[in-house]
């Protein structure tokens, strides 16, 4: 992966981009367990698969999600939190 | 060629011994399996069959053995770490690496250098004050120095990198050396298999099977064996090996990449590193440059190499070493580093009865190699983590009591 495709800034070089890990759900904090807590701070998905990730468009400060293949690093589709687009 | 050497080659009487020789099949049940023939695996297998008498001991490797992170690395073994439990473990190692030539009867180039880490900010010789300080504690050379004794030992260095970073001071560890990686991993192979542990190639683990919370097979591409204990020791491989027995880790998968020179005569005697400019570069005993720098930003499976990196990287070797200009890269490659938040190691025993977890390796598991697998080989033989790697536990996360180390890493990844 070279390019990313920035919702607002369209095809942008990746050295614009900063990686912000998957996206998950929190879960509330009042609620859950220390263990589900200790769960959600520190286990992740490591495997390799196509996964909802964060992203940063750094020079715009923009944020969405990018859905893409850490075994072949190809990007399916990049989207603006809750503006997700249907397939 | 000439006849009589000719003749020499293919006499029987002169056989040449294969280093590591593979049987024929697998055996039907085996006491212990050890997933990831690269040092870590091959060197828990020989602790045991050593320390511990158990010779019944399959080890499996996907490629082949060192083809991993054993050979990608930069070949750097240090033990100026910063919390006190990291400092003994890694001491403990680099007293291993020191004897290990004569023990494994085979050489491996250990080479003592004497290990410069840079500070360019004072709040990096703040780090290297406290490293030295707890260093000294647990009774390990490190000390803080100034920039003469660093332009003293490297007058080659332009200690104000450039204008653009001037060098403060360091911390030296003189124990700082350099070894043949490969050699380390094949030397603990042919160790291994002279007492009796079977070792295979080429031979893929597809599944693993637990019953009642207990391992008791392993699926393989040779065939299935049935073992009550089993260790992952592959490095980038963990999620793909822990997904198999539903184990969560925090483990995630960054390229580290590295590269090396065309070879020069000896020039560069130590082992310097730089945080600030995302460094370290050594030479070889073959003349190259070996050279490393900061993890790739995001998560990845693969082993690419790219060109981002060895722009950034020569830019600022070329900061360090202007004279470099002319000299050219000859290699590059990149290994899949398995990072944890802490910058510490997951080793030990796991929820699931019988399965070992030695990883969480990222960009520091080579200098391990024999303490781990000497750790590894007491926790599969007693069922027990020894006290040295208490601080390393996988359970350290949900307890919230982290070790943490990214401030001995070697740059700022």
């Amino acid at each position: 992966m070279k390019l990313l495709d920035c919702p607002i800034n369209g095809t942008r070089p990746i050295s614009e981009f900063v990686f912000g890990g998957e996206f998950r759900t929190m879960p509330d904090p009042g609620q859950c367990s220390d263990k589900a807590w200790a769960d959600y701070v520190y286990n992740r998905n490591g495997a390799p698969g196509v996964k909802m990730e964060w992203w940063l468009h750094s020079p715009s400060g923009t944020w969405f999600i990018a859905e893409r293949n850490t075994l072949t690093d190809e990007v399916l589709r990049s989207f603006l939190p809750g503006k997700e687009v249907a397939e | 060629m000439p006849h009589r050497l000719l003749r020499f080659a293919f006499s029987k009487e002169h056989k040449e011994p294969a280093f590591f020789e593979q049987p024929a099949c697998l055996k039907p049940s085996y006491d212990a399996v050890i997933i990831g023939g690269g040092g870590h695996g091959l060197a828990a297998a020989y602790y045991l069959a050593k320390d511990h008498g158990m010779t019944n001991i399959a080890v499996l490797e996907k490629g082949y053995l060192g083809g991993g992170n054993t050979g990608r690395n930069t070949t750097i073994v240090r033990s100026n770490y910063l919390t006190p439990e990291g400092v003994k473990f890694y001491d403990a190692s680099v007293k291993l690496f020191q004897d290990l030539s004569e023990d494994l009867d085979i050489n491996l180039f250990y080479s003592e250098r004497g290990h410069f880490t840079l500070a360019h900010t004072e709040s990096a010789m703040r780090t290297m004050r406290w490293r030295a300080e707890v260093n000294k504690h647990v009774g390990v050379e490190s000390c803080v120095v100034g920039h003469e004794e660093i332009t003293k030992a490297c007058p080659q260095l332009d200690i104000s990198c450039s204008g653009k970073a001037p060098i403060i001071g360091a911390l030296y560890h003189a124990p700082g050396s350099i070894v043949r990686h490969d050699a380390v991993a094949w030397g603990y192979a042919r160790g291994a298999k002279n007492l009796g542990v079977d070792i295979f190639q080429s031979t893929e683990v597809n599944g693993i099977d637990v019953k009642a919370n207990k391992v008791v097979g392993v699926q393989t591409s040779r065939g299935y064996i049935a073992t009550n204990q089993v260790l992952s020791a592959v490095a980038g491989f963990t999620p793909r090996i822990c997904k198999m027995v539903d184990l969560p880790t925090p483990i995630i998968i960054q390229p580290l990449q590295a590269c090396v020179t065309e070879p020069m005569k000896p020039w560069l005697d130590h082992i310097l590193v730089s945080g600030s400019l995302h460094v370290y570069v050594s030479q070889s005993s073959r003349g190259e440059l070996v050279m490393g720098a900061a993890l790739d930003p995001y998560e990845m499976h693969s082993t690419r190499s790219s060109l981002e990196f060895v722009e950034g990287l020569s830019s600022h070797i070329l900061d360090m070493f202007p004279f470099l200009s002319n000299v050219k890269i000859v290699r590059q490659w990149a290994g899949m580093a398995d990072m944890t938040p802490d910058f510490a190691p997951i080793m030990g025993k796991t929820p699931i009865e019988g399965f070992y977890l030695d990883a969480g390796w990222g960009t520091w598991g080579f200098k391990a190699t024999p303490i781990s697998g000497k750790s590894m080989a007491a926790t599969i033989a007693n069922d027990r983590a020894p006290d040295l790697i208490h601080s390393f536990r996988l359970s350290r996360f949900e307890e919230f009591e982290l070790t943490g180390e990214k401030g001995a890493a070697s740059v700022g990844h």
